[in-house]
């Protein structure tokens, strides 16, 4: 985005703050949805424990992120480029907090799998991984765009979300002949969706997180458009 | 070609009546331009803002609209502004600028009430135009005073001076004056920033009201009053009219980076 200096140098430190401060958060979230994808594949229930803890910290950082959208838009009462950026940052953040839920599900799954002792069978536990990478990296993606404020990047990881919703119904197919073929799956296959559904969720809010961009750097909001409608938007210039 | 608003695309448009049109408006004091070649619509029923730093030309384009510039020598019009439904040209030099005024009514930055009693002051117009009956004139007082939102707060002292009336309550009553001719376009020259925040809201509140009645051009030194009550902006700087749309759009997302620039606060 062209942004020149504000008069007022303050508003420029607050409005910098506020973007760093939301791809901080964004890294936190990363990494607690790495760790909640290692310890389902690998039982690593000290990990779970740790993904639970830093839940906090996201949640915390959401409160304190409300803050500065609060506290920015009562003083500095922003428009234009700056009113997008603060709009975008916060609907952003609120999906960067579920993530973090959706991660911790993810986390507490992986416990409840593993303490019951079900019968586990490695493919199902191989397509999880595969998806949960998908996610990953259309949240680090959509992060991406959000720092350097890029639309074109931005409409890739919208795309990219019909990848993942295709990896769920895969999995969920692929669940449901296991638990057909031998009922004993029949618990740690249901927990698997519920973590099969927590990646598909996550896929869906970096998607967000991306219009978000769109929507910060052309002004269209994308969030329940058609891809071509997204392209559309993406290649208004400025 | 007349400048058009750029609506949003996807909106629903309703085709606007014009109230005036303004048409590669030039303005010079002498051999300084204050005004390059502008165009712009006045839709009719609708308020719109003029915005942009000092100097840029808002206050001069205002005054182009009931020639007040004409007082002084030396300055010279090129273009036209049109007056709609007629389409006469107010600037042209065969129109009395007395009938103008009559149409186009103006408020100013500091409340200016003649230094008479309420009644008069509100009156003074319909006299001018050869209104002699009393029993009229107290009726076209009353309602104007109404449609200025100040009836119930003078009606005991229509007798007094008007200057004893506090500053919102003595703008309020420029406003009555102005309306008291049956005006078809108001121009408003930062008719607030000389007002508390509630006198302001009191007049930003009447704007509203009175837009429904009457077209509305209003300078405002003030981005969030343009934002509040108007439908349309415009942004000047050095003269020129940089940008011309709905003011949401103006607003969220202007499609000029000076206009950018100047609303967030950016202008260098």
């Amino acid at each position: 985005m062209a942004a020149g200096e504000h008069t007022i140098k303050q508003y420029d430190q607050e409005l910098e703050s506020l973007r760093g401060r939301t791809l901080q958060m964004g890294g936190l979230v990363e990494r607690q949805l790495r760790m909640a994808i290692d310890c389902f594949e690998h039982a690593d229930l000290r990990k779970a424990d740790e993904v639970v803890e830093a839940d906090e910290k996201v949640d915390a950082e959401e409160i304190e992120l409300a803050r500065l959208i609060l506290n920015l838009i009562v003083r500095r009462q922003p428009a234009a480029n700056d009113l997008r950026l603060i709009m975008g940052v916060s609907r952003a953040v609120t999906d960067l907090e579920r993530i973090g839920d959706e991660a911790t599900k993810i986390a507490r799954a992986a416990r409840w799998v593993h303490e019951k002792d079900v019968v586990v069978r490695t493919p199902r536990i191989r397509d999880i991984r595969v998806s949960g990478e998908v996610a990953l990296s259309m949240l680090r993606g959509a992060l991406d765009a959000f720092a350097r404020l890029d639309p074109v990047a931005a409409a890739e990881i919208i795309r990219e979300d019909k990848g993942v919703d295709e990896q769920f119904r895969l999995i969920l197919r692929q669940l449901i002949t296991f638990m057909m073929e031998d009922p004993r799956t029949i618990t740690g296959s249901l927990d698997t969706v519920w973590v099969a559904k927590a990646i598909e969720r996550i896929g869906d809010h970096s998607k967000n997180i991306a219009s978000d961009v769109i929507f910060i750097a052309q002004g269209e909001d994308v969030r329940h458009a058609s891809l071509e409608e997204v392209a559309r938007a993406v290649s208004q210039t400025n | 070609m007349p400048i058009e608003a750029v609506e949003q695309p996807g909106a629903v448009q309703s085709p606007l009546a014009l109230k005036a049109e303004v048409r590669d408006l030039s303005f010079y004091y002498g051999d300084f331009q204050g005004l390059k070649n502008l165009s712009l619509p006045i839709y009719e029923g609708r308020v719109t803002a003029l915005i942009g730093p000092s100097g840029c030309g808002k206050s001069t384009l205002l005054r182009c609209f009931n020639r007040i510039h004409d007082l002084y020598p030396g300055n010279r019009y090129e273009g036209s502004i049109t007056l709609h439904p007629e389409r006469i040209d107010i600037l042209d030099r065969a129109i009395d600028p007395m009938d103008i005024r009559m149409r186009i009514g103006m408020v100013f930055q500091k409340p200016s009430p003649f230094p008479t009693t309420v009644f008069e002051n509100v009156a003074y117009g319909l006299r001018l135009r050869g209104l002699r009956s009393r029993a009229l004139l107290s009726e076209r007082v009353e309602q104007a005073l109404h449609a200025a939102a100040l009836w119930d707060e003078v009606k005991d002292r229509l007798t007094q001076d008007a200057s004893n009336l506090s500053g919102g309550q003595q703008q309020r009553l420029c406003i009555a004056r102005a309306l008291a001719t049956d005006p078809e376009l108001l121009l408003f020259d930062e008719p607030t920033s000389a007002l508390d925040p509630i006198a302001t809201a009191s007049i930003e509140e009447l704007v509203d009201d009175l837009k429904k009645r009457v077209s509305i051009l209003i300078v405002t030194h003030n981005m969030q009053q343009a934002a509040r009550c108007s439908d349309y902006t415009a942004f000047m700087y050095l003269g020129e009219l940089v940008e011309f749309g709905p003011t949401e759009q103006i607003f969220l997302k202007p499609s000029k980076k000076q206009t950018e620039d100047y609303i967030t606060g950016r202008f260098g």
